[in-house]
C-alpha cells in the first residue's frame, strides 16, 4: 500500500508543530473570512498569499488550504444567523438554514452545517487519496458538451421538483439567466444588455451582488414586515446537552443530504469550470428531489442545510485535484493557489504529482488534519454566534443592512454594485410577496454563464448539429436524464388531467 | 591652528544640510492608499500569473509602503479593464497589467472611446512568444504533417483559442492564410482553459504562450510544432520558426504595466522606479528565462513610440483578418 505510506508521511508532515500551528491559525482566520459577507475564500487566499513567503512551500500551501477549508465552514455561519450568504459557496445554505434560525433552531442548523462539512471534507479526502490520477482523466474527458449537459441537469433538478409553482420557477430561472447574460459576450466579445449605457453593466452582474441583495436586504425587509419589529425568535442559550441533542437530530435528519452532497460535490468539484458554488446548488436540488418531504425544503429542513454544506467542502477538496494532477485550476481560489505554487518555484502540471511527492502528500495529509481542526474550532464558536442571534431585531436589522452593503462593496470595490444590491433587495421583497421562488434565479445567474458558452462551443464543434449532446458517451446519458427530469412535471400534469377527465363521466 | 567649536558646528550644519534633503528628494511621492492593480484578463491565465508574480516580488522585498491589490477585469477582451482604468477616480493609485488586447480592443470596439495614448507608460516587463502545439496522441510531429492533416480534414480540424481578434487568433489567421488551412476555431475564456481542453483532446491544436503549455510539454502530452518568434526559443531549440519557413512574420504578447490617464509625473516616476527594480530582481529575470519570455526593457518615450507602431501593426493585421 504505497499510497497509505505516502499519506502517512504527509500527515506526519502536517502535524509537525509549525504546520499544525499554521493549520489552526489558517482555519480560524478562514472561518471568520468565510463568515464575513462579501469576503470568501478567494479574497482570503489572495490577501494572505504574500505572507506565505515566510515559511517553506509545503507550509505555505498547508496554510492557504486551511484558510480555504475554514472559509467553507464559515460561510454557513452568516447564512444561518443573519440570512446573508457569507460566501458564494454558502448561498444554498441560506435556503433552509435561515428558516431554521427563525424557528429558534439556529443551533441545529449550525451543528448540521459543521457536521455535514466534516463528513463532506472527509469523504472527498478519501476519494482524493485513493483515485487521484484516475479521476484526473475523468476531469479531462469533460469537454464543452459534457459540461453543458451537466448544467442542463442542474437546471432540471430545480424545475422538475414538485412543490413550487412551476411557471413561477421557470420565470425565476429566466430572470436569472437574463441577469447572467449582461456584460461582455465571451464568444464574440461584444457587450450585451448594457442598460441605459451605464458602464457598470459592462462588467456583468456578480452572483454575490444578487445573492446579498435577495437574501440580505430582501430577507431583512420581509422579516420586518412579518414581525413588525418584534424580537423575531427565541434562540435558546447553547448548552452542552443542547449541543448533544442537536448532534443527534442533525445526524438523524441530515444524513441523506450529507451523503448526496459529499459524493456529488466531489465530482462536480473536480470538473473544470465548475467549483464549489455550482456543486452546493446542485446538491441542494438533488437532495430536494430525492427527499420524501420536498415541500419542507425552503422551510427549514436539515437535509437542505447538510447537502450544500457537505458539497461545498467536498468540492473544495475536489477542485484541488485538477490543480495538483494537471496544473489546471478547478475554481477561482485554486487559480490563486496555482499562482502561489509558481512563486514558490514549483512547476504546476502533470509532473507535479509524480516529482514533488513530499509537497503533494503533505498537502493531502493536511486536508485530513485541517478538516478535524475546522470542525472542532467551528463547534466551539457556535455558542458565540447563537448569542449574537439573541439580540433584538431592532439591533440586528441595521447590522444586517450594514454588513450587506459593506460585504457587497468589499467584493468588487464598486459603488455601482451597492445600488444594484439595494434594487435587488427591494425587487426580491416584492417578488416574494407574490410567492415567486428566488432560489432558481440565484442558481441561474451562477450556472447560466457556464452553460451558455459551453452550449455555443459545443455547437461550433459540431458545426451546428445538436446531436452532439446525444452521441458522445459521457454527454448522452447526462442529457437524457436531464430531459426526463425537465419533462417529468409536464407528464405528471398530463396524467393528472387525464385521470380527472376519465373519472368524471363514470 | 585652532579649530574652534564654531567651525565644528558650522561644518556639522553644512553636513546636515547637504545630507538631509537627499532622502526626501528620492522619495518625493509615495502612495497614500492601496494601489489598484487591475489585470486585463481573468484569473489563472498568463497575464494573471504574471501579475501575481510581480505582486509577490514587491511584497517579498517590501518595495511598496502600500499594497498592490490585484483585481481581475477580463470582460470583453479587456474592455472592462480599460474602461475601469480610463475612468479611475484616483489615477495616481491605479495601474494596469496589459497584454496585446491593450491595442486590439480599442481598435475593434471604437465605441468604447478609449485612446491608449492618454495612458501613462510605466514599464515593459517583457514579451511572450507564441508556439503551435498539438497533443502527442495525434501522432503529428512536424509542421508539414500538421498542414497535411488540416487540409485532409476539410474544415473539421478544431483549434481552440481565447477569442476572435485575440492574440492567438491573429496568429492562427496568419497561418491559415499562408498555408491555405480551413480551421474550425472555438473561443474560450482564457489560455488556461484552452490548454486544458487540448490535454483532454477536446480540441486538436492550440497557439499558446509557452508558460501556459509548459507543464503538459514536460509531461510528454504536448508537442510544439512551430514558433512565431524572430529566433528559435532557447527552451525549444528544435522547434523551427515561421520565419525559417520563409514568412516575414513574428508575433509577441506584451507583458507591460501602464498607469491610468492623468497620472501625475511624480507618481509615474515612482511606479517607473518600482517596476524597474522588480524587473531587475533575480526572481523576475529567472521567470523570464524559465517561461521563455524575451526581455524588452523600454523607457517611457520608447513605450509610447512602441504603442504607436503596435496600434498600426494591429490595425493592418485586423483589417487583413476582415475584423
Amino acid at each position: 500500500m504505497e499510497i497509505l505510506s505516502l499519506l502517512g508521511d504527509g500527515m506526519l508532515l502536517a502535524v509537525q508543530p509549525q504546520n499544525l500551528l499554521l493549520i489552526v491559525i489558517g482555519v480560524t482566520v478562514g472561518l471568520f473570512i468565510g463568515a464575513m459577507p462579501g469576503l470568501g475564500s478567494v479574497n482570503g487566499v489572495a490577501i494572505l498569499l504574500p505572507i506565505t513567503f515566510l515559511v517553506p512551500p509545503s507550509g505555505a500551501i498547508i496554510f492557504l488550504a486551511a484558510i480555504y477549508y475554514g472559509a467553507m465552514y464559515g460561510g454557513a455561519i452568516s447564512s444561518v444567523t443573519l440570512g446573508i450568504p457569507g460566501a458564494s459557496t454558502a448561498v444554498a445554505t441560506t435556503f433552509d438554514g435561515r428558516p431554521l434560525a427563525r424557528q429558534g433552531r439556529a443551533s441545529l442548523a449550525l451543528v448540521t452545517a459543521a457536521l455535514a462539512s466534516f463528513v463532506g471534507g472527509t469523504v472527498a479526502n478519501v476519494f482524493f487519496t485513493a483515485f487521484a490520477p484516475l479521476l484526473a482523466d475523468v476531469a479531462l474527458s469533460f469537454g464543452p458538451p459534457e459540461i453543458f449537459a451537466l448544467m442542463l441537469l442542474a437546471f432540471a433538478t430545480f424545475v422538475g421538483l414538485g412543490g413550487d409553482d412551476i411557471p413561477k420557477t421557470i420565470f425565476s430561472i429566466c430572470f436569472g439567466l437574463v441577469l447572467g447574460a449582461i456584460g461582455f459576450d465571451q464568444i464574440s466579445g461584444a457587450p450585451r444588455l448594457v442598460l441605459f449605457d451605464i458602464t457598470g453593466f459592462l462588467q456583468g452582474i456578480g452572483f454575490l451582488v444578487l445573492a446579498i441583495g435577495v437574501y440580505g436586504i430582501g430577507e431583512m425587509l420581509w422579516t420586518i414586515e412579518q414581525s413588525r419589529g418584534d424580537v423575531e425568535s427565541t434562540n435558546p442559550k447553547m448548552t452542552m446537552r443542547g449541543m448533544a441533542a442537536d448532534t443527534a437530530e442533525a445526524t438523524r435528519r441530515g444524513w441523506k443530504g450529507t451523503a448526496i452532497g459529499s459524493v456529488l460535490g466531489f465530482f462536480v468539484g473536480i470538473l473544470p469550470a465548475a467549483g464549489a458554488t455550482p456543486a452546493s446548488l446542485m446538491s441542494y436540488g438533488v437532495a430536494k428531489m430525492v427527499s420524501r418531504v420536498p415541500h419542507e425544503f425552503g422551510r427549514g429542513n436539515p437535509d437542505g442545510v447538510a447537502a450544500p454544506e457537505a458539497a461545498n467542502n467536498s468540492a473544495s477538496t475536489g477542485s484541488m485535484l485538477p490543480m495538483l494532477t494537471l496544473g489546471i485550476p478547478g475554481s477561482p481560489t485554486t487559480a490563486i493557489l496555482l499562482g502561489g505554487m509558481v512563486i514558490w518555484g514549483l512547476v504546476p502540471g502533470p509532473l507535479l504529482f509524480v516529482q514533488e511527492t513530499e509537497f503533494v502528500w503533505g498537502l493531502i495529509g493536511s486536508f485530513y488534519i485541517s478538516n478535524v481542526a475546522a470542525v472542532l474550532i467551528n463547534l466551539a464558536f457556535i455558542p458565540v454566534f447563537i448569542w449574537m442571534l439573541r439580540m433584538p431585531f431592532t439591533i440586528l436589522a441595521p447590522m444586517i443592512f450594514v454588513l450587506s452593503i459593506a460585504g457587497g462593496f468589499a467584493a468588487t470595490r464598486d459603488m455601482f454594485d451597492i445600488w444594484l444590491i439595494v434594487i435587488f433587495g427591494l425587487g426580491a421583497f416584492v417578488l416574494r410577496r407574490f410567492d415567486y421562488p428566488l432560489a432558481p434565479a440565484v442558481l441561474a445567474i451562477v450556472l447560466g454563464p457556464i452553460a451558455e458558452p459551453t452550449l455555443r462551443q459545443s455547437l461550433l464543434l459540431s458545426s451546428g448539429d445538436p446531436s452532439i449532446f446525444f452521441t458522445r458517451p459521457v454527454a448522452a446519458p447526462i442529457t437524457i436524464i436531464a430531459l426526463i427530469l425537465l419533462f417529468l412535471p409536464a407528464v405528471k400534469l398530463l396524467r393528472r388531467g387525464r385521470g380527472k377527465s376519465g373519472a368524471e363521466p363514470s | 591652528m585652532t579649530v574652534s567649536k564654531r567651525v565644528l558646528l558650522q561644518l556639522g550644519c553644512a553636513a546636515i544640510v547637504a545630507l538631509a534633503p537627499l532622502p526626501s528628494v528620492a522619495q518625493e511621492w509615495e502612495p497614500r492608499r492601496p494601489i489598484d492593480f487591475t489585470i486585463m484578463a481573468g484569473p489563472g491565465g498568463g497575464a494573471d500569473q504574471i501579475a501575481r508574480f510581480i505582486q509577490s516580488v514587491a511584497e517579498e522585498y517590501d518595495m511598496t509602503n502600500r499594497p498592490l491589490v490585484p483585481s481581475n477585469r477580463g470582460g470583453g477582451s479587456g474592455a472592462e479593464a480599460l474602461i475601469h482604468v480610463a475612468n479611475a477616480s484616483d489615477p495616481d493609485h491605479t495601474i494596469l497589467v496589459t497584454l496585446n488586447s491593450f491595442f486590439t480592443t480599442p481598435l475593434r470596439q471604437s465605441e468604447l472611446g478609449i485612446d491608449i495614448q492618454t495612458f501613462t507608460p510605466v514599464a515593459m516587463m517583457g514579451v511572450d512568444p507564441f508556439v503551435l502545439w498539438v497533443h502527442t496522441e495525434s501522432g503529428i510531429t512536424t509542421f508539414d504533417q500538421f498542414v497535411e492533416q488540416v487540409q485532409s480534414m476539410g474544415g473539421e480540424f478544431v483549434m481552440g483559442g481565447t477569442g476572435a481578434g485575440q492574440e492567438d487568433s491573429i496568429v492562427i489567421a496568419f497561418m491559415s492564410a499562408a498555408y491555405d488551412l480551413d480551421i474550425n476555431y472555438i473561443p474560450y475564456d482564457g489560455g488556461g482553459a484552452v490548454a486544458r481542453d487540448l490535454a483532454g483532446q477536446q480540441i486538436m491544436a492550440t497557439v499558446n504562450n509557452p508558460a501556459e503549455a509548459k507543464g503538459f510539454y514536460e509531461a510528454g502530452d504536448f508537442v510544439p510544432l512551430l514558433a512565431f518568434s524572430d529566433e528559435r526559443l532557447p527552451a525549444y531549440p528544435d522547434v523551427p520558426t515561421i520565419r525559417e519557413l520563409g514568412h516575414d512574420f513574428s508575433y509577441y504578447n506584451q507583458r507591460a504595466v501602464v498607469g491610468a490617464p492623468g497620472m501625475s509625473d511624480e507618481a509615474a516616476a515612482y511606479y517607473q522606479d518600482l517596476f524597474g527594480r522588480i524587473y531587475e530582481s533575480e526572481e523576475w529575470q529567472a521567470y523570464l528565462e524559465s517561461e521563455s519570455l524575451a526581455p524588452l526593457w523600454m523607457d517611457a518615450d520608447e513605450q509610447r513610440a512602441y504603442w504607436a507602431t503596435q496600434v498600426e501593426n494591429h490595425r493592418e493585421l485586423l483589417e487583413a483578418l476582415g475584423e
